[in-house]
C-alpha cells in the first residue's frame, strides 16, 4: 500500500522559507512564547558560565549576532540608502528606528555622558525581555538585558562604530528600576569623528 | 485578566500555592487577623489540606466529584483551585467575600507569568520571585477596593 506524505487538504501554507518577507508591521511574535525561550536560554547560559559577569558575557555575544542581522533588515526595510557615519546619528538610529523594529516603541531615553566624551547611555525603563524575570537576591548584579547590550553592540560594530556595551541596572530616587546601556565606542571611532566634524 | 466587575471586597486573608506532590510552595498572609504560623507548620498545615481534599473527593456521594472547592467555617472562607497542571491554589478570606474563584484564577495567571516565565526559579521548589509578590499585592489591592 502506498504511504503518502503529502499534508492533509487546508488552507495552503508555503514552507516558512518560501514565503516572501513581510512588510515588518504585521509581524509580531507572542510575548509568552518568547520568554519561554528567553527563560531557557539564560538557563543554559547559566549552566555553562560560573560567574554573573561570565552569564552576561554570554548573553551578550549571542546578542551580538544578531544585532548584525536585524541592522541589514531594518535597513533594508527601512529603504535607507545612505548609511551614517556619525555617532550621533547611528544612536538615534539605534535608539528609535531599531528599537521600535525590536520592541515596537523607541527606547526611552538617550543620553551622553559628560564626563567621557566616548560614552552614551541609552536608558529602557522596563526591557521587554526582563519583564517576567525576578533576579534572586544572590545576583544582584545581573541584568539579563545584557542580551539587548549584545543586540545594540553587534549592529554599532556592523555598521562600523565598535565600541562595547553594557547593560546597568539603575535605582532610582523612587525606588523604581531601569536599565541603562552604557555605550563606549574605541578611541577610532572617536578619532574620526573628531575629523570629520573638524574638517 | 482580572475581571473586576465581578470581584468585590471582603478582606483576603492568606494565600497558599502547593505543587503537584503537594508541598507547600508559596505562602502570604495579607490580614493582620490571618494566623501566624512557623514556616514549618504552614507547610505541614498546606499538605494536610492536599490530602483532606483528596479524601473528600474520593467520599463523594456522586461519582466523577472534582476535588475540594469551597468550606466554609464562622470565621472564615476557603476557596480552592486547581490548576491543570495539579498546582493548587488556596486562599482564606472572609465571611462573605464574593470573587475569588476568579481571584485564584487570576493569581495562577501571575503564577504562569512570572513565575514560570522566570529562569531562576526552578519547578515544584518553593517560589522566591519579586516581581510575583508586588504584582500579587497589586492584585489585591485592586480587589479589596
Amino acid at each position: 500500500q502506498e504511504f503518502s506524505m503529502s499534508a492533509a487538504p487546508g488552507p495552503s501554507r508555503q514552507n516558512i522559507v518560501d514565503r516572501p518577507l513581510g512588510k515588518g508591521r504585521q509581524d509580531f511574535v507572542s510575548q509568552s512564547a518568547f520568554s519561554h525561550l528567553f527563560s531557557e536560554f539564560v538557563q543554559y547560559c547559566q549552566a555553562k558560565a560560573s560567574t554573573a559577569s561570565e552569564l552576561e558575557r554570554k548573553l551578550e555575544d549571542a546578542g551580538a549576532t544578531i544585532g548584525v542581522r536585524v541592522l541589514e533588515l531594518v535597513n533594508l526595510r527601512d529603504g535607507k540608502t545612505r548609511r551614517e557615519t556619525r555617532m550621533l546619528g547611528m544612536l538615534q538610529y539605534v535608539h528609535t528606528t531599531l528599537w521600535k523594529a525590536l520592541f515596537g516603541k523607541a527606547a526611552d531615553g538617550l543620553e551622553k555622558v559628560v564626563e567621557n566624551e566616548d560614552e552614551f547611555m541609552i536608558s529602557e525603563n522596563e526591557p521587554l525581555v526582563n519583564q517576567f524575570i525576578s533576579v534572586p537576591s544572590n545576583l544582584p548584579n545581573l541584568n539579563c538585558a545584557a542580551f539587548v547590550a549584545g543586540i545594540i553592540r553587534g549592529a554599532l560594530e556592523s555598521a562600523g562604530f565598535p565600541g562595547s556595551v553594557t547593560a546597568h541596572t539603575v535605582t532610582l530616587d523612587t525606588g523604581a528600576q531601569r536599565t541603562v546601556f552604557l555605550v563606549k565606542f574605541t578611541p577610532e571611532v572617536l578619532a574620526r569623528e573628531k575629523s570629520i566634524s573638524g574638517a | 485578566l482580572a475581571p473586576r466587575a465581578a470581584m468585590s471586597g471582603g478582606r483576603i486573608l492568606s494565600l497558599y500555592i502547593n505543587n503537584k506532590s503537594g508541598g507547600l510552595i508559596y505562602q502570604r498572609n495579607f490580614a493582620p487577623s490571618a494566623a501566624t504560623l512557623r514556616d514549618n507548620d504552614h507547610m505541614m498545615l498546606a499538605s494536610t489540606f492536599n490530602s483532606i481534599a483528596l479524601i473528600l473527593k474520593e467520599l463523594a456521594p456522586v461519582g466523577g466529584s472534582r476535588p475540594l472547592q469551597t468550606l466554609e467555617a464562622n470565621g472564615f472562607v476557603l476557596w480552592s483551585y486547581d490548576s491543570p497542571t495539579n498546582l493548587k491554589l488556596f486562599m482564606l478570606a472572609e465571611p462573605g467575600t464574593q470573587g475569588l474563584d476568579l481571584l485564584l484564577k487570576s493569581v495562577y495567571g501571575l503564577y504562569t507569568d512570572y513565575v514560570l516565565k522566570n529562569p531562576f526559579y526552578e519547578l515544584d521548589m518553593p517560589v522566591h520571585c519579586a516581581k510575583f509578590d508586588d504584582r500579587l499585592m497589586r492584585l489585591l489591592a485592586d480587589f479589596t477596593r
